[in-house]
């Protein structure tokens, strides 16, 4: 009898193991590609993100005499605001560049820098202005062509038509090269200032701020409702009861819902109904909040039940009240899992841009937002933004923009792997 | 389970019994000795019935007295109902959705059931130990410390420190964990943990203890120390206990009640039940035949 067994089962036995061998094989390819395609798709963006992290400045004699920038002795502040710098750097790349005739190529001549020269010159000036009269040695942002090219984003082999830069202007960027007078500094810009319409001045900041206060109103609204929402569904609302059961699947169904709806939900109560300011952060993040509060309230959900019993009786029976037994015994031991899910819920809507279209926050806004109801964009909607700009200069900064909302997301998940750890006991 | 409409008629003595209609109508009534003639009562039960989801009917018809400073021991196959009586008498079951007790059950003459009852009141006189050791993920101190905090016993630190060691005294723990009453009250072995919940629940000062087979998730030898630590209790607490095992009931209690699929079917001095069960259901289990 046992013989037979033993034999029964040593007959089965290789193709038992070959597929548990298949199963692993299975699991290991499936897990290596995914670690292909992040690889590739990080490869991707790093490769074109980072070059946005430095931009081009080309240094420049400024003669800043009195006559160029239009200006009497003694000028006013008021009077050196508006003066003529623009002139200046154009008479200064005349005298580096002597003999450009052609209307055509004095423009591009005076395209070399980027239109903001002019405007941090005239800071220098006005902060200390006995630089009047003088000649200076200055760094000055190159434009957006002038910086793709230097990072070798141009080919000079392309034929000339095809290209952005033209010959004549490669004989003046090699005369700049040869000088020493061409160099990448770190892009502060990018992440100073605002929004632009020319690549090299436009920054993430606004967007940046813009993300953190609807960050903040999704937080403050979506944590608290979402938990009670779950502590009273879980604790506290009858069971097998028809409506309670309604709200579960209705619930369940909504974290399904594509995110777009709700950016017309947005539109049409937030903003149209109730008057909420459009493109602002609080709209923003009142949208996002009922996107994220069905992540919320299943996952604090699934986390409360994930108690064992025996810790809501242990209290009851120590003559606990219901609010006393959830709130001081159940809660805490809940809250590792509700906080991974509020950090996850709020990593999704950090990402989020489709509802954020909807609401207005694709708008062009260049300030930095002071408040939750001034005009603000978001990271997401500000990557979509770049993404479709003509300018060649405008994919590096995309990149980098991506670049800067992974590492926030990361960031957020750290974050809960730590809140986790922190919070995390053993019962 | 659901036959509740029973044919009285068909008495007589069945030998294996399968089903509740095959046997139930043996039951007529508790045998032996369930009431106390109003001596020393704590808790007076008449007529108890428990039904879960309305239909299903888990506690029939049960009556019995509990006496002051007694261990009464609840003993019977699983399923029997043993413990969904023992959390009546504290109205545990209220907090189980679908859960409807009837009947009358008196703590010291008062309906727990009635109106101006308070459930918290409730479980404050009657306290719980459970089948699996329940501690709070908190410090020794801040578990045994609970009940008492919340029901604000203590009126300053040093009255608090006073109820704490003297609960882990009574519960025989107090030297052992003495020097760590800040460690956390999960990292107790499985037997001191059960004396934690012990001293826990004394913390409170009930008047009653009911133990939910407090010792079937421990070894023989932390079995032992509870055992011991109930007959301690007795001089101060009344204590009703589900158990398993039947040489635990008959080492530790004064009285022992035989709980057969829902009914009571004998309630007598355990020497008797042990010695000359009076009832065949319940001289059958105790023998080993069925169980």
């Amino acid at each position: 009898m046992s013989s037979t067994t033993t034999e029964k089962v040593k007959a089965t036995l290789a193709k038992r193991y070959a597929r548990e061998k298949r199963f692993r094989a299975y699991g290991f390819i499936s897990i290596a590609l995914s670690i292909l395609f992040l690889a590739i798709l990080l490869l991707d963006i790093f490769s074109k993100g980072l070059p946005a992290f430095t931009s081009t400045y080309i240094k420049l004699d400024v003669v800043l005499d009195a006559p160029t920038l239009g200006l009497e002795t003694n000028p006013s502040q008021e009077q050196l605001k508006v003066a003529n710098y623009n002139k200046a750097i154009q008479t200064s790349l005349e005298t580096m560049f002597p003999g450009v005739e052609d209307r055509k190529q004095k423009k591009a001549l005076k395209a070399l820098v980027s239109d903001d020269a002019q405007y941090s010159l005239r800071d220098q000036v006005m902060a200390n202005p006995s630089l009047i009269g003088t000649t200076q040695s200055l760094w000055l942002l190159a434009d957006d062509d002038i910086d793709v090219f230097h990072k070798g984003g141009i080919d000079r082999a392309t034929p000339e038509a095809d290209r952005r830069i033209k010959d004549f202007q490669l004989v003046w960027l090699d005369k700049l090269e040869a000088e020493e007078r061409i160099e990448s500094q770190f892009n502060t810009n990018f992440f100073t200032r605002g929004d632009s319409r020319e690549p090299e001045q436009a920054g993430i900041l606004s967007a940046l701020i813009g993300s953190f206060y609807t960050m903040l109103v999704t937080l403050l609204l979506s944590f608290p409702i979402g938990v009670a929402a779950a502590i009273y569904l879980e604790e506290f609302a009858p069971k097998n009861n028809f409506w309670v059961d309604l709200i579960e699947v209705n619930i369940n169904n909504l974290a399904a819902v594509p995110s777009i709806v709700f950016g017309l939900l947005g539109l049409a109560v937030f903003i149209q109904f109730f008057g909420t300011p459009r493109s602002a952060p609080l709209t923003g993040g009142l949208v996002m909040t009922l996107l994220v509060l069905p992540t919320i309230i299943i996952a604090s959900r699934a986390a409360l039940r994930a108690v064992p019993p025996s810790i809501r009786e242990g209290a009851l029976g120590l003559g606990a009240s219901k609010t006393q037994a959830v709130f001081q015994n159940v809660l805490p031991l809940a809250m590792p899992g509700i906080l991974t899910g509020a950090i996850i819920g709020m990593a999704h809507a950090l990402g989020e841009t489709a509802p954020l279209l909807m609401i207005g926050m694709v708008a062009f806004i260049m300030d930095v937002p002071n408040g939750v109801t001034s005009p603000a964009a978001a990271l997401p909607v500000q990557i979509f933004l770049w993404s479709d700009s003509p300018e060649r200069a405008f994919i590096e900064r995309t990149s980098a923009a991506i670049i800067v909302l992974l590492a926030f997301l990361i960031l957020m998940n750290l974050l809960a792997v730590i809140l986790r750890k922190k919070f995390e006991r053993r019962w | 389970m659901t036959d509740t409409t029973l044919d009285m008629s068909l008495k007589g003595t069945m030998t294996k019994p399968k089903e509740r209609s095959e046997f139930a109508h043996t039951i007529d009534g508790t045998v032996g000795k369930p009431f106390l003639d109003g001596k020393d009562t704590k808790f007076h039960c008449r007529g108890v019935n428990v039904f879960y989801n309305g239909t299903k009917q888990a506690i029939f018809d049960t009556s019995v007295d509990i006496g002051k400073n007694e261990v009464i021991a609840m003993i019977g196959p699983s399923g029997c109902g043993k413990s969904t009586f023992l959390r009546c008498l504290n109205r545990m079951n209220d907090t189980i959705d679908g859960c409807l007790v009837t009947g009358t059950i008196n703590l010291d003459g008062e309906d727990i059931h009635a109106k101006a009852q308070d459930p918290v009141l409730l479980r404050a006189r009657v306290g719980m130990v459970f089948q699996k050791p329940n501690p709070f993920p908190k410090s020794i101190y801040d578990n045994v410390a609970y009940g008492p905090r919340l029901h604000g016993l203590a009126a300053n630190r040093a009255e608090l420190d006073e109820i704490v060691e003297s609960s882990l005294r009574k519960a025989g723990l107090f030297n052992e964990v003495k020097d760590r009453l800040q460690a956390p009250g999960t990292g107790l072995s499985g037997g001191q943990q059960q004396r934690l919940c012990i001293a826990r629940t004394i913390a409170v000062s009930p008047e009653v203890i009911l133990m939910d087979e407090p010792t079937s998730a421990l070894d023989p030898i932390a079995t032992a120390t509870i055992e011991e630590l109930i007959d301690e209790l007795r001089q101060s607490f009344t204590i009703c206990i589900v158990t398993h095992s039947m040489q635990q009931a008959a080492r530790i209690s004064q009285r022992t009640a035989y709980f057969h699929l829902g009914y009571l079917v004998e309630v007598n001095d355990t020497k008797t039940v042990f010695t000359n069960p009076q009832h065949q259901l319940t001289e059958n289990y105790i023998t080993g035949r069925f169980g």
